[in-house]
């Protein structure tokens, strides 16, 4: 064999990828100065300079690879690709710090509108998108990103598909949440809640999503394992219906090529309808089935324990992902949407509380026999509390869409307390226990610096999220009382400003607690930085000593 | 061969996973939004809507930039409390010119699809700079910049093209006039506001922000809260109609 002297040769990504990546700068320089806005030309150099430094990249990692193709095993082992992992964990934990401190900026607006500063792009109209995608498309999407690539592997036991396109995907993912968080600042939106990036930031994510798609799938066909692990169904369910809803919700027309503006082609109350299956499903297959692809994979094996039921995650998995589809019309009950749509979003939703349940249940019984690891090990303690908030919130929610008691929590802010027992104690924590699992994996060290720390990180952030949620279920059933509150004359009883000033006290407890959960995850920043700097390198598995056959 | 070890096939399968995957998610969504296009109750038939004028459109585009939807619904429900807080309950009628739709899903401020003429110009102009000047109490943003801004016709004119393209009855008299329908609508003195109003029944011209000499964002923003909710004659409408 003279696999060693083989002449390098340009494979067909990296010449296709370099050429794809030259023709759109010159195509983004050529936008960026025929561009009809500012902000659309600052995103096109952006873009420009970019597909400049991709050029480059692909470029060095062709000179820097080996002339021959990439081994699918070494050692008998499979060669896993983990630095597309490496750098979705980073990201993960970077813009997460960032989300949450935009998050509390924006409490501290509503606390004391004096941080809004007057300025355009510190007013909480654009500063609220500017968290909401931060937290979800940027700290919960790169823990998806990095979990699911990192799962898929170990569970069908083979190498990523593609050599650029697992970085194509992580990287072309983060420079998407660029573009989207620099818009909102900028006024660039489509005021879609969850969806607010404009066309351009769309077509873009299209783009990165279909690779995404192609990297999981080619992988779970080249696997080595008969069977498909079941976090790989919650993963796919994740990413092929995210595709879905992201064209259905996304079909506008922009004004110009040059510019920034674009109009949504459904109007009214189909384009509510069509918000709202996207923004309930960015819950539900977002915020739920990527993070029980997680639970699936991350708590038996931090438990050491299988999966409790194999027949309960089929019927969890199918009636979850069949029923959360219909769900989105609870956030327009009593609208102008027709009463039989709003009818079907209820009842859905309240049937959706059984699946919901029952994935909690397949999670919390992995322990059945580890229990006692709960006192023991906090990452495990922290996996298990996201499944218990789940828990709660998927309760919460069948009972808020009942149309009655919908019409006293809607606009007030136990919907926001409802999101965020869910966002912060579920999402969360489920993330940052898969990530305190990762940490270690990923950089082969032992175990984490201080698990002392990892308690620390998990009491602060419980106390937190308690503080939070609490300060908005009393300040929205205490708005929503007060709204509906009549004297006995049978005049309304408040003034709406007197209905904002009683939220004061709520929003600043709500400010502290947000403020608690920043601090919970510097921590734990802190501690993953001295894992990988200075923690104790994993034991290199020693060989066991071959015994002469007797 | 039981239910569950039937899905065994699809665990070996990625290919019919995926296709599975797919057919289970299209069906709710579908039974749900198709019927809204062709039942013809969805919308019901109202008198006087029309699309917003070129102003009302710039200010319109201010609110969704500035991301007012976050705090604001337009959206009164049949509730006894919002129908005496803030008027007639929402029509699907009233946002069917809308792209996006603006009904919002929190009310961190009150709903304003029924603001329009229920405080002066002044008043919002004021509010809208500094909104504790007002309402001591308020926690909304300032918005001074928009004083300075000034909107730009050739802007608007071309998202009026895009929104005919899409669906809105702009007619090409419309698209002509914007210029002018713009310098008119915050001059009263303009010799154009008779067209104006052909154009666009109902519209009313003012000097919003005080000064009727330059279109500014403030001028737009005011214009657009002052028509919210005051087109459609309510008097004229048949809440029965659509009961069966």
């Amino acid at each position: 064999m003279a696999s060693s002297t083989a002449r390098k040769t340009v494979t067909f990504g990296e010449g296709g990828m370099t050429l794809v990546f030259a023709v759109m700068a010159v195509l983004c320089l050529v936008a960026a100065l025929k561009a009809h806005d500012l902000p659309f030309a600052f995103h096109a150099y952006l873009s420009a300079a970019a597909s400049v430094l991709a050029v480059f990249m692909i470029v060095i990692s062709y000179q820097r690879r080996p002339s021959e193709p990439i081994p699918a095993e070494v050692d008998g082992k499979p060669n896993y690709n983990f630095g597309p992992v490496k750098f979705a964990t980073v990201a993960a934990m970077v813009w997460g710090i960032a989300g949450f401190l935009v998050g509390l900026y924006a409490a501290l607006e509503l606390a004391w509108p004096a941080f809004n500063l007057d300025l355009p792009w510190t007013n909480f109209g654009r500063i609220r998108p500017l968290h909401t995608s931060a937290v979800i498309f940027a700290f919960g999407g790169n823990a998806l990103l990095a979990t699911s690539l990192y799962v898929v592997q170990r569970s069908c036991r083979v190498r990523l598909a593609g050599r650029i396109a697992p970085w194509f995907v992580v990287l072309g993912y983060n420079f998407f949440i660029v573009i989207a968080g620099t818009g909102y600042l900028l006024g660039v939106t489509q005021s879609k809640e969850y969806a607010e990036p404009e066309w351009y930031a769309d077509l873009w994510l299209t783009i990165v999503w279909v690779a995404y798609l192609l990297v999981y799938l080619v992988t779970l066909m080249k696997r080595k394992e008969s069977h498909i692990f079941v976090a790989n169904w919650f993963y796919l369910a994740f990413i092929i219906t995210i595709a879905v809803l992201h064209l259905g919700n996304n079909a506008t027309l922009p004004v110009s090529p040059w510019g920034s503006k674009s109009y949504i082609v459904w109007g009214g109350v189909q384009d509510a309808m069509f918000q709202w299956w996207y923004g309930h499903n960015a819950v539900g297959f977002f915020l739920t089935a990527g993070f029980l692809g997680i639970m699936y994979y991350f708590v038996p094996k931090r438990a050491d324990r299988p999966i409790y039921s194999y027949r309960l995650s089929i019927v969890h998995f199918w009636s979850l992902i069949f029923l959360y589809i219909w769900a989105g019309p609870h956030h327009l009950h009593y609208t102008a949407l027709p009463d039989w749509a709003q009818t079907l979003g209820m009842t859905f939703s309240v049937m959706l509380w059984m699946p919901s349940w029952g994935g909690m249940i397949n999670g919390l019984m992995t322990l059945s026999g580890a229990w006692d690891k709960l006192r023991t090990d906090p990452v495990l303690r922290m996996l298990v509390v996201s499944v218990a908030f789940y828990g709660m919130s998927t309760f919460e929610g069948p009972m808020m869409s009942i149309k009655a008691v919908n019409s006293l929590s809607h606009y007030t802010d136990w919907t926001i307390g409802h999101v965020h027992s869910g966002a912060l104690g579920w999402v969360g924590f489920i993330s940052f226990g898969a990530i305190y699992c990762l940490v270690p994996w990923l950089w082969h060290k032992r175990q984490l610096y201080s698990l002392k720390a990892v308690n620390w990180h998990f009491w602060i952030s419980t106390i937190g999220i308690v503080l939070y949620i609490s300060a908005m279920w009393v300040s929205g059933i205490l708005q929503g009382l007060m709204w509906r509150a009549y004297n006995s004359l049978g005049f309304l009883e408040y003034s709406f400003i007197e209905t904002v000033e009683a939220m004061h006290p709520f929003y600043v407890i709500r400010a502290l607690g947000g403020l608690l959960f920043v601090t919970g995850s510097l921590v734990m920043a802190w501690n993953l930085w001295m894992t990988v700097r200075s923690g104790e390198p994993e034991a290199v598995p020693a060989r066991p000593a071959l015994q002469p056959a007797e | 061969m039981s239910l569950f070890s039937r899905h065994q096939i699809l665990e070996r399968n990625s290919i019919l996973l995926v296709v599975a995957i797919l057919i289970v998610v299209l069906i709710g969504g579908i039974v749900e939004i198709v019927p809204l296009f062709y039942l013809k109750s969805t919308i019901e038939k109202v008198e006087g809507m029309r699309p917003y004028t070129p102003l009302e459109l710039a200010g319109r585009n201010i609110y969704v930039r500035e991301g007012c939807y976050l705090c604001h619904s337009q959206m009164i429900r049949p509730l006894r409390d919002e129908v005496e807080r803030y008027g007639h309950y929402s029509l699907a009628a009233e946002s069917m010119y809308d792209h996006p739709f603006q009904w919002g899903s929190k009310r961190t401020g009150p709903d304003l699809a029924r603001v329009g003429g229920k405080y002066s110009d002044e008043w919002h102009v004021t509010h809208l700079a500094n909104p504790r000047s007002i309402v001591p109490q308020s926690v909304m943003p300032g918005y001074p910049f928009l004083a300075k801004a000034v909107v730009d016709p050739d802007q608007i004119a071309a998202d009026m093209r895009t929104l005919r393209k899409i669906g809105v009855p702009y007619t090409g008299d419309d698209e002509k006039n914007v210029a002018a329908d713009l310098a008119a609508q915050a001059n009263p003195d303009d010799p154009d506001v008779a067209a104006l109003q052909k154009r666009y029944p109902k519209a009313v011209a003012r000097a919003f922000d005080g000064n009727p000499g330059n279109v500014t964002e403030m001028d737009a923003l005011v214009a657009y809260l002052q028509m919210l909710g005051t087109l459609v004659d309510l008097k004229l409408y048949d809440d029965k109609a659509d009961l069966r």
